[in-house]
């Protein structure tokens, strides 16, 4: 079967697609299909039935970016027909209505599977749309699918994910990062102008930064939590990815909203984050974080780095150099916390209720035998470090040492944005590495996030942003995407948008992939 | 701690034998020297409409598994929203307890494995809890007939949630050797209170008055019924003895105590077992023990090798509770009369002690306050309430509540009696009517309609007496020569003629005078 794509509507923008959509040139089936088109051909599902699912491990291809898990397509098609009817019919639409987009498989949306990437979870269909699936729908935007991940959102290269290795648009064999590479590949490989991600240590910024995404943890609170899988509660935070800033800030808009069924949303209102996305950053002062630089970080990423500080200061902002005392042992804390939380959390899969379960002669051995097979090595490894802080006689040195380091580090922010109105890091140490490169060894898997913690440790927002390509160590001639991130004041979103949207202008990044390894993007396929 | 790690069925028994004792306490429980020492935790379920954490109904009685949501059977992604109103009526029974509420308090996960808590983990509260320092003073009667006031201090009082409930299918009826179980979610998430006294308790009476007192408090401030046949209060007793003077010896917890009979003999039982095992040289093992009320003796239910570690820290996903002033005041508004005040308010209206507490947590205080409030006789509708109407009610599966019944209704039915229109037993017969047509019917309605009404006129009786006494002329000189007791056949012959309805003390007087002139 040989198939026409349409490049024209894959690589258009949220914002290009909503717009042609409401004047009436394209409409939202047509965008839809396009991208199921683009899907069937270059992603690895079996294109069949009203969800297609992923080819099982071993028969994926290492051409394909496997950034899909469930495809729903017959119920995206009859979305995107129920709009254009509404459409037709001259009903008020929202601002991205029509738009097509990819889920993480860590939220739920009712009929379709939720996995986590977690063979603990295959087959279960959750009875219950997460906020942020209703928020979507109520905004008339269009889920394709669900998007591969890390299991259980932990891992920095969506490695860790039972159902096999997703692939970076910009080169295919290296990893997208994590624990949303299914998002960011998803995105990144224009297979949707959209995604939605989780982040509790870094896993939208990281992949965004490694795929050359826009890609944004919001202050934690403002983007409701009820019916995204738990990893870790006080950090974990559903947001955007993009191509664009713009198309950020309208996903964003979209999904935050204050919800009485999650204890933790935040009453207050978030500013507007588009009413002064233009307003520049002259004048602004933006701080860099000297603990958040040099030793770890590739020169490449390094020199990219510099050179948007430069950028900055073309553009009239005012680069302070701050510190975060605290921030070197931010990692430390977060890789206390995160698996304590994780190891409460994840306490709930038994084989009692749903999901996988492994029989055995008695409960207790139905439990155990159930979650050792359904379990993947790395979450096992935080389940047992978090049971360890927490127990008896190491929960003071641990986890509740973890805790003040967390309002240190919390502290640590309040008074570097006495100084500055936002802060800029590298988003990752390094460009996207080789699948399997780290693997084998956690401590250097860890260290991807140093740079993307402390944000999360705080709750302030954050967002990574394409800075420029550089040269992976080992592959000369290599050009990959690095990433800016950005951090704000607590509830300051908008202020990290705005410097963000100004960046962006005078940076001029393309986010189609390329590169020897880069996945194909328009034209005539054939399977 | 509401402690539900599995039975280990396995551990051998440590059921010591039980010399004769020789020397005793005061109240012949203890040897002479020896000290018992109890506390109790006591488990309320509040009668909110919704959950602790979610919307679904906390109705008692439903098909399994339908009272529940994703929130309450732990789906993935799921989570709690305080239910404002369990902790207003936590502060509440707090506040009767005389405890002092937290300024702020959070909840913590209490973390254990257990098939019918769907989280695996108990929502709880651990380092500071909504209510502290309080205390319950509890009346014991003594065996000279005074009665003493003990004050028990309540350590604590705080949130969690209960858990589902498993039905183990096999021979062994425990999970421990079952084919297969069976889960209802429907009491998982339901607001559960658990109330922890200070081990300020020193023998089996003042365990049993503590117990009732808490019930009759709970009752009064309406946040449970307090049913502990139905598991809406649960009563758990940590249990050692001590020679006088000592520290306090290792305990026991004894579990499974339904009723407050149930908690006096356990007590006592587990009390005697410590000090025959210390007196024959052994010792006490720190664990949990079941009470098996047709044997009437505790038995091992699991050995606690090592204090459980519940890897308790604070649930991310709940925000601190705030109990500010205005709203601790607000609540305090809403404290009702206290069951000691009611007592004593009772008695000092002519209602004898022992039916002050079938009143007051009986739940029938409302009835007696408006039947007297309609003109009844205090005394008299006391002894309806305890007695009649707890038999009729309860033969008719009823509550009082929705027996229709009302204090007006009682009061008339008192005054039909004392005005010599209804015998006891008539008025029985009336209660039952009333109580049948739902409460539509006052008293004098169905007295009416079922013609009971007492054969009093003097005149009318007198003549039916007269023919009886002149009918049985043999009887009546039996009587007159000293056989007293021959009247009753005669008293029974009038009943007969009137169809039950003479009044049986103006009969017999009227036969004195008849028979004696």
């Amino acid at each position: 079967m040989a198939a026409t794509q349409r490049p024209d509507l894959t690589q258009a923008s949220a914002a290009d697609l909503a717009g042609s959509m409401a004047a009436g040139e394209v409409s939202a089936r047509e965008v839809v299909d396009a991208h199921l088109e683009r899907i069937a051909v270059v992603d690895g599902v079996d294109a069949q039935g009203p969800v297609w699912s992923a080819k099982t491990a071993g028969r994926l291809d290492a051409d394909e970016p496997h950034a899909f898990l469930a495809v729903t397509a017959e119920a995206a098609r009859d979305h995107a027909d129920d709009i254009d009817r509404r459409r037709a019919a001259g009903e008020h639409l929202g601002p991205l209505a029509g738009v097509p987009l990819a889920l993480k498989d860590v939220l739920t949306m009712r009929g379709a599977p939720t996995t986590c990437g977690s063979r603990m979870l295959e087959g279960w269909i959750p009875p219950y749309d997460a906020t942020v699936t209703r928020k979507l729908r109520e905004a008339d935007l269009v889920v394709l699918g669900k998007t591969n991940m890390d299991e259980f959102a932990m891992g920095s290269s969506t490695e860790n994910s039972a159902f096999g290795d997703t692939r970076n648009p910009w080169d295919l064999d290296r990893v997208p990062g994590g624990s949303s590479g299914g998002s960011a590949a998803a995105v990144a490989g224009m297979l949707a102008p959209l995604a939605i991600g989780t982040d509790t240590g870094g896993s939208i910024r990281q992949p965004a930064a490694l795929t050359g995404l826009v890609g944004a943890k919001p202050t934690y609170g403002t983007v409701s939590r009820y019916g995204l899988v738990a990893f870790a509660s006080s950090l974990d935070q559903a947001g955007p990815f993009a191509r664009t800033v713009g198309d950020a800030v309208a996903l964003q808009t979209a999904i935050q909203a204050h919800d009485p069924r999650d204890s933790t949303s935040v009453p207050d209102v978030v500013p507007d984050l588009g009413l002064h996305l233009q307003d520049g950053v002259a004048g602004l002062k933006i701080g860099v974080v000297r603990e958040l630089q040099g030793e770890g970080f590739e020169p490449g990423v390094e020199a990219v780095f510099q050179a948007s500080l430069e950028r900055l200061t073309a553009l009239g902002a005012e680069i302070v150099e701050v510190s975060l005392p605290t921030a070197p042992v931010g990692l430390a804390a977060y890789y206390l916390i995160a698996p304590s939380e994780a190891s409460s959390n994840l306490a709930r899969f038994d084989g009692v209720r749903y999901g996988l379960r492994v029989d055995a002669p008695t409960a207790e051995e139905m439990n155990a035998a159930t979650r050792a097979a359904g379990f993947g090595a790395e979450v096992k490894r935080r389940i047992m470090i978090g049971t360890h802080a927490l127990s008896s006689g190491y929960y003071d040195a641990y986890y509740l040492q973890a805790s003040k380091i967390r309002t240190l580090i919390a502290n640590d922010f309040r008074a570097a944005f006495d100084q500055v109105d936002v802060l800029v890091s590298p988003t990752s140490p390094t460009v996207a590495f080789n699948l399997g490169a780290k693997a084998d060894d956690p401590l250097a898997m860890y260290l991807n996030d140093v740079a993307t913690v402390p944000a999360s440790l705080a709750g302030i927002p954050a967002l990574s942003l394409p800075a420029g390509l550089a040269e992976a160590p080992g592959a000369p001639g290599s050009a990959l995407p690095v990433g800016l991130q950005i951090m704000a004041p607590l509830l300051r979103d908008d202020l990290m948008y705005r410097v963000a949207w100004a960046f962006e202008q005078a940076t001029g990044f393309d986010p189609r992939p390329s590169g020897p390894r880069a996945i194909h993007l328009d034209g005539e396929v054939s399977p | 701690m509401n402690d539900v790690t599995a039975p280990d069925a396995t551990a051998p028994d440590a059921n010591a034998s039980m010399g004769a004792t020789t020397d005793t306490t005061p109240d012949g429980l203890l040897p002479e020297g020896w000290e018992l020492v109890v506390g109790l935790e006591v488990h309320v379920e509040l009668q909110t409409t919704s959950k602790m954490w979610c919307g679904c109904s906390t109705d008692f009685g439903g098909d399994p598994n339908t009272n529940v949501c994703e929130v309450c059977t732990g789906q993935p992604g799921a989570l709690p929203v305080v239910n404002a109103q369990a902790v207003k009526d936590a502060m509440l029974l707090g506040l009767a307890l005389n405890g002092g509420i937290a300024p702020r308090c959070r909840f913590h996960r209490k973390n254990y494995f257990y098939p019918d808590l769907a989280k695996n983990y108990q929502i709880s509260q651990y380092d500071v809890p909504l209510v502290h320092d309080g205390y319950l003073d509890v009346d014991v009667t003594l065996d000279d007939g005074t009665v003493e006031t003990r004050r028990v201090g309540i350590e604590r009082l705080h949130m969690e949630e209960d858990t589902g409930k498993s039905m183990h299918v096999g021979d062994t009826g425990r999970l421990h050797g079952a084919d297969r179980s069976l889960i209802d979610y429907n009491r998982c998430g339901i607001p559960l209170l658990e109330v922890v006294s200070h081990p300020d308790i020193r023998d089996p009476e003042t365990a049993q008055g503590y117990l009732r007192e808490l019930q009759s408090v709970v009752i009064a401030t309406g946040v449970s019924d307090a049913r502990m046949e139905e598991g809406s209060m649960r009563c758990d007793a940590n249990v050692s003895v001590r020679r006088y003077g000592e520290e306090l010896g290792t305990r026991t917890e004894v579990k499974n105590l339904n009723s407050v009979r149930s908690l006096g003999r356990a007590v006592r039982y587990e009390a005697q077992r410590q000090v025959a095992l210390l007196q024959d040289g052994g010792s006490i093992r720190m664990e949990t023990r079941h009470w098996d009320e047709s044997k009437g003796l505790t038995e091992t239910l699991r050995v606690k090798e090592s204090v459980t570690d519940y890897r308790y820290f604070p649930d991310p996903d709940l925000v601190e509770i705030l109990s500010p002033v205005a709203l601790v005041e607000a609540v305090r508004e809403r404290l009702p009369e206290l069951p000691a005040v009611t007592r004593a308010r009772l008695v000092a209206a002519g209602v004898p002690r022992d039916q002050t507490a079938a009143i007051v947590t009986g739940g029938s205080l409302a009835w007696f306050d408006e039947a007297v409030a309609a003109g009844g006789s205090p005394t008299s509708v006391a002894n309806w309430l305890a007695g009649d109407v707890v038999g009729q009610l309860a033969a008719a599966n009823l509550s009082l509540a929705d027996s229709g019944l009302t204090g007006a209704h009682l009061a008339e039915l008192v005054a039909l009696i004392d005005d010599g229109t209804l015998s006891t037993k008539m008025a029985r017969q009336v209660l039952d009517g009333v109580i049948a047509s739902g409460g539509t019917k006052a008293p004098a309605v169905v007295a009416d309609e079922q013609g009971l009404k007492q054969v009093s006129d003097e005149g009318e009786l007198r003549e039916i007496v007269a023919g009886v006494v002149a009918a049985n002329e043999a009887t009546v000189v039996d009587i007159r020569g000293g056989n007293a007791k021959a009247i009753g056949a005669l008293v029974g012959q009038v009943m007969k003629a009137t169809k039950g309805q003479a009044d049986p003390r103006k009969t017999n007087q009227l036969l004195q005078e008849l028979i004696h002139g």
